[in-house]
């Protein structure tokens, strides 16, 4: 096994300090001993995924995209719109980042090709924030290659100590993992240190604690879409507090260990069964039925769950 | 753990599970009957049978049989691709007893054969195909897989590893089930390396070789 790897945030900071590299520099090394690959080789292969995210983005942003429910679509559109027009309350990288995030939500929801990131239901974020650097702080490709490997390198500790599903954690290990992916992606990339990650990435994670997973009809579009955009502007808020040297305290390993904590707590309706939370709101059900879906409420799903809970990567 | 896990993979959405997960069983299922299908009845099971339509499972599920990739954008129009590829499908419920919530019957039949599949679809667009026909097997789609049915008889295990062994080919994995003592036998064989041109004609030349599937990675 390659010296370049690593279970928790612990590890992969303690690599990054011994070695001198930045996160995304221990994950690409990483990458180059587990594929037996060069550098360019590795670094190529995420600049065709960020190239998949490109697509997704201009795709959301410029067509009329229609989810096959009809119930999303198109969001990312008005947002971009009211952006150009200089009406965002938000200033100009979260405009773009929302704008981008929900755009590419929008697309995945519709059936478009997207990169699952850390998965589909979060795919809008991390293309939402780093699009919106390299847009407004003028960051160039490879920077934003990097800004990936490092997102990689908080998922794949998070994805070794926990599930990123919400049908076994809840949102808050798809969006919320997603944000703090995003968030030491953002950090890396415009200057700070290893140690600033992964304080943004403990800063994003810690405010989406406890985030359910809710969605109307069990699709992925209602909330999760504007999830997407909230996630964004999360991250960004995230990587701000850590680029101004305010401490997180707590270690992500062990912000890691409360998510599991939570998850593992949230009632079964809570985690993608469309039975609780928003998806249970009447409008919802509403909304499910005018779509053709069978909801299950509460009870219902009581005797479904006879039949285990999905195990997760 | 590898980074492009995480920042992968490239798919058709909405859902890992129910979307790209559905591809990966159509093209697993596909495999295993060796040809395209002519005719396909598609009977899916809870979480599969409530939200198909809003997370597209039934054009994934389609796209796959299509042999279709889960990146390839004609998924979304899988159903309307289907009768021009001379694919016939139909939808139904069916409940598969206790199995995962994300679970679907195929009943597929082509031009040579026909067979039944039952698989799930277990997260993450990682699926395992549960049953063939009658029998029970555990079947990711990650490696090369050879999947092969015979009398229950001593030597058949031998004379299969003594193939692959002579290719160059190495075991990850072998299980063989049996409904009885000296009934038939089900050998799935998961392999390192891609499984070379002319192994399986040289499976189905060993005597009492019933039946060899060859299903490759999807």
């Amino acid at each position: 096994m390659t010296r370049y790897n690593f279970q928790s945030m612990a590890e992969l900071l303690q690599i990054a300090a011994d070695e001198g590299l930045t996160l995304a520099g221990v994950v690409i090394r990483y990458q180059e001993d587990l594929e037996g690959k060069s550098r360019e080789e590795v670094r190529r292969a995420m600049g065709e995924r960020l190239a998949v995210m490109r697509a997704a983005a201009r795709k959301g942003l410029h067509e009329d995209i229609r989810s096959p429910s009809g119930l999303v679509g198109g969001g990312g559109k008005l947002l971009e719109e009211r952006r150009l027009a200089g009406q965002s309350l938000c200033a100009a990288t979260t405009a773009r980042a929302i704008a981008l995030a929900m755009a590419v939500a929008e697309v995945n929801a519709s059936m478009g090709r997207v990169v699952a990131a850390p998965t589909a239901g979060s795919c809008g974020i991390l293309p939402g924030v780093l699009l919106a650097l390299e847009a407004e702080k003028g960051l160039d490709e490879d920077l934003l290659i990097d800004g990936l490997f490092a997102a990689a390198g908080i998922g794949m500790v998070a994805a070794g100590q926990a599930s990123l599903s919400g049908a076994a954690l809840g949102c808050q290990a798809e969006v919320g993992v997603a944000a703090a992916m995003a968030a030491a992606a953002a950090v890396e990339m415009t200057g700070g240190d290893a140690v600033q990650a992964a304080n943004a990435a403990g800063v994003a994670l810690q405010g989406l604690m406890g985030l359910v997973c809710d969605p109307v009809g069990g699709l992925v579009e209602v909330p999760c879409v504007m999830r997407n955009a909230m996630g964004a502007a999360q991250a960004l808020v995230a990587a701000d507090i850590a680029l101004a040297g305010v401490q997180c305290y707590i270690p992500f390993d062990e912000i890691v260990a409360a998510m599991v904590q939570v998850g593992r707590a949230l009632p079964p309706e809570l985690r993608e069964t469309g039975a609780g939370g928003i998806a249970a709101c009447p409008t919802a059900r509403k909304l499910a039925r005018q779509i053709g879906i069978k909801t299950l409420d509460k009870d219902s799903l009581q005797e479904n769950l006879s039949v285990a809970s999905p195990g997760i990567p | 753990m590898d980074a492009f896990q995480i920042i992968g993979p490239v798919m058709i959405g909405p859902s890992s599970s129910h979307t790209a997960g559905a591809v990966r069983i159509g093209r697993l299922a596909r495999a295993i009957l060796g040809e395209q299908p002519l005719r396909a009845e598609i009977l899916l099971h809870g979480s599969f049978a409530r939200t198909v339509r809003g997370h597209g499972t039934d054009r994934a599920l389609v796209a796959g049989l299509l042999s279709f990739d889960v990146a390839d954008e004609r998924v979304r129009e899988a159903l309307e691709l289907a009768p021009r590829e001379g694919l016939e499908v139909t939808f139904g419920e069916k409940d598969l007893g206790d199995v995962h919530p994300n679970s679907v019957q195929l009943n597929l039949e082509g031009r040579e054969g026909k067979v039944q599949v039952e698989a799930s679809s277990l997260g993450g667009a990682q699926v395992v195909v549960n049953k063939i026909d009658a029998f029970e097997v555990e079947i990711y789609g990650d490696l090369p897989t050879l999947v092969a049915a015979y009398p229950d008889r001593p030597g058949v295990i031998a004379a299969v590893a003594a193939l692959l062994a002579g290719v160059g080919v190495n075991i990850a994995g072998m299980r063989v089930s049996r409904r009885e003592a000296g009934e038939q036998a089900l050998m799935v064989v998961e392999t390192d390396q891609a499984i070379p041109p002319g192994l399986v004609p040289a499976m189905r030349a060993l005597p009492m070789m019933e039946r060899v599937i060859q299903i490759d990675p999807v």
